[in-house]
């Protein structure tokens, strides 16, 4: 029997009470999952969490991009834990996998260098007035959602199973590398066997796919991508994954991290329509979802209001799968029923 | 001790990020960027740990630099707790305070960075969001993400986003009052002085040719001499 080595690597993740703060890329791309993710705390867990209209971004992609010194990282970071403070929460939840590391990263810092931390104090107080607390908690909302899989998985309606062969989804899980590469401990199980996303599939009856390169960077690398002349190394990184993966046979895949799902999604796409190659046998691509849209799925949430049509890679055929029911004229409308054009298909990926 | 050894000593996350390096290579094994590029992270610590400050010079106006990706893959695997993406990060940083980094292909792209990025942080609060990532500068994201952005004003509050509306939600209008802390804190930290130094020096550089052709031209050009084989 194969050992758990997870099991040996467990974090502290706050009962309830959560400060919240969001993420620019997840906001981006994914809007739809920061709202299930709030709707699946207050209306399914009982959990209370703010949502503050006074967060802004950590500069993660800019001081990663390292057009930001890494005291400005720090100061905009403390008046994020300074809002926290004044509302009267110890305990952060943030939605962004790179906020999450460079949090991570400020508070290992001032452990070490004392002097940062109180320069640091100075400067927000002297700049903004405020005053903060570094949080007691610091989590990434996989964490909560992993806490309560088995109370999750008492609401949910569906179960990661193939209704039509009644076997396990086999499922890839893709964990953002700044969840646990800098500072494994922050990480349920650490940076080698990490089980955040494991532990949600296993536990809502899924199969989880254990391949070559699990742990590789999805190929985002900030200004690999960001630069378009560099955009090669990231399709180059994406393409290595899913050439690893691809022998396995995966339903889907599942990501913590607010990029990765988009590069995994859009990248099959490119790689599509420039080399007339899908990763699956059929010719429409592996689908990619966030962890709060598989979670919402699987407990009944409408797909097209959780924002599951923004992915390139169609779901359609994995809800089938399951056995969810959707209303396919809905898709691609607007709120409140507004008809709206539909969008171009690609060439090659079958929609 | 060199001007660069001294600059390099100073900064918090080299002090980090660097014990004894044993040229072990286990950073260049599990490195995305050493498979992609030109690139070997184990040379990078070897360098520094030598304290040359020409050998550093030249390093810090090389391309070599802004090869990682800053994954921090290598943090995890180091057996001496090391961080070469730390120590890249560090590097990265004097060459900008020197203006070193316009002599390489990859460190003039800072300038648009800088522009994009850094200016979205200033202007709306978030380092990225819908407005800046137009389909026909990214024609990877594919007809999902034209037709999101063409209809996201129906589409967005469908999913429960609040987008430019005041008050809470996902890609809210961050107030002005928040936009002026970040500003006042990145005047204090030395954020609006490093940018104006990147700007400064890439002004230098560009000389007579246009400021747009000079961002086109950094934002597509690849001469195609960096990556380690064919792929």
């Amino acid at each position: 029997m194969k050992k758990h080595f997870w099991n040996e690597y467990q974090k502290e993740i706050a009962e309830d009470h959560f400060f919240y703060s969001r993420s620019c890329i997840r906001q981006t791309f994914f809007p739809g999952s920061e709202a299930t993710f709030l709707k699946i705390m207050r209306d399914v867990l009982d959990k209370e969490i703010h949502d503050s209209v006074d967060t802004h971004t950590c500069t993660g992609i800019g001081y990663h991009s390292d057009i930001i010194p890494l005291e400005t990282a720090m100061t905009v970071i403390a008046r994020l834990f300074a809002i926290m403070t004044e509302k009267g929460y110890e305990n952060y939840a943030t939605s962004c996998i790179t906020s999450f590391g460079l949090y991570n990263e400020m508070i290992e810092l001032w452990k070490h260098n004392p002097e940062l931390l109180e320069k640091t104090r100075e400067t927000l107080k002297k700049t903004t007035g405020r005053e903060f607390q570094i949080p007691k908690n610091v989590a990434h909302p996989s964490d909560i959602i992993y806490k309560f899989r088995m109370e999750l998985k008492e609401k949910m309606k569906y179960r990661l199973v193939n209704r039509f062969t009644g076997k396990p989804l086999r499922v890839v899980e893709h964990i953002g590398c700044h969840y646990a590469k800098m500072f494994p401990e922050t990480g349920i199980g650490k940076a080698e066997f990490p089980h955040v996303l494991a532990g949600m599939i296993e536990a809502w009856g899924g199969e989880v796919v254990d391949y070559p390169e699990r742990r590789h960077c999805c190929g985002f690398g900030f200004r690999n991508y960001l630069v378009q002349a560099n955009r090669g190394f990231s399709i180059a990184n994406t393409k290595k994954k899913f050439e690893s993966m691809e022998p396995y046979e995966p339903d889907f895949i599942v990501c913590n991290c607010p990029g990765c799902p988009m590069f995994l999604d859009k990248w099959q796409y490119t790689i599509a329509e420039l080399e007339n190659k899908t990763y699956d046998k059929e010719g429409y691509g592996i689908p990619v979802l966030t962890y709060e849209e598989m979670t919402g799925m699987l407990l009944g949430y409408n797909p097209w209001e959780m924002g599951l049509q923004l992915h390139q890679v169609q779901v359609d055929r994995l809800l089938n799968k399951i056995g969810i029911p959707f209303d396919k004229d809905d898709k691609y409308r607007g709120v409140n029923g507004k008809i709206l054009p539909t969008p171009n298909k690609p060439n090659v990926l079958k929609v | 001790m060199g001007n660069i050894t001294t600059l390099l000593l100073q900064d918090v996350r080299f002090q980090e990020a660097l014990n004894a390096c044993m040229n072990c290579g286990v950073c260049t094994a599990i490195c995305p960027s050493a498979e992609f590029y030109n690139y070997d992270p184990r040379k990078i610590c070897d360098i520094v740990q030598r304290e040359e400050d020409v050998e550093l010079e030249k390093l810090l106006r090389s391309e070599t630099i802004w090869y990682c990706g800053e994954c921090m893959s290598c943090a995890t695997r180091c057996p001496r707790g090391n961080t070469p993406g730390l120590i890249i990060m560090a590097l990265r940083k004097i060459a900008q305070q020197l203006g070193y980094f316009v002599d390489s292909e990859k460190g003039r792209q800072q300038f648009i960075l800088n522009k994009v990025i850094g200016g979205s942080i200033l202007e709306r609060g978030y380092c990225v969001h819908p407005d800046i990532v137009a389909p026909e500068l990214h024609p990877e994201q594919g007809p999902i993400w034209k037709w999101y952005r063409d209809n996201i004003k129906d589409v967005a509050p469908k999913l429960g986003a609040n987008y430019k509306g005041e008050g809470a939600g996902a890609l809210r209008q961050i107030a002005d009052k928040n936009l002026e802390e970040i500003k006042k804190i990145f005047e204090a930290t030395g954020a609006l002085d490093f940018q104006n130094n990147i700007n400064r020096f890439s002004n230098e550089k560009r000389g007579t040719t246009s400021e747009q052709t000079y961002l086109n031209e950094i934002y597509t050009t690849n001469n195609n001499t960096h990556n380690r084989r064919t792929l």
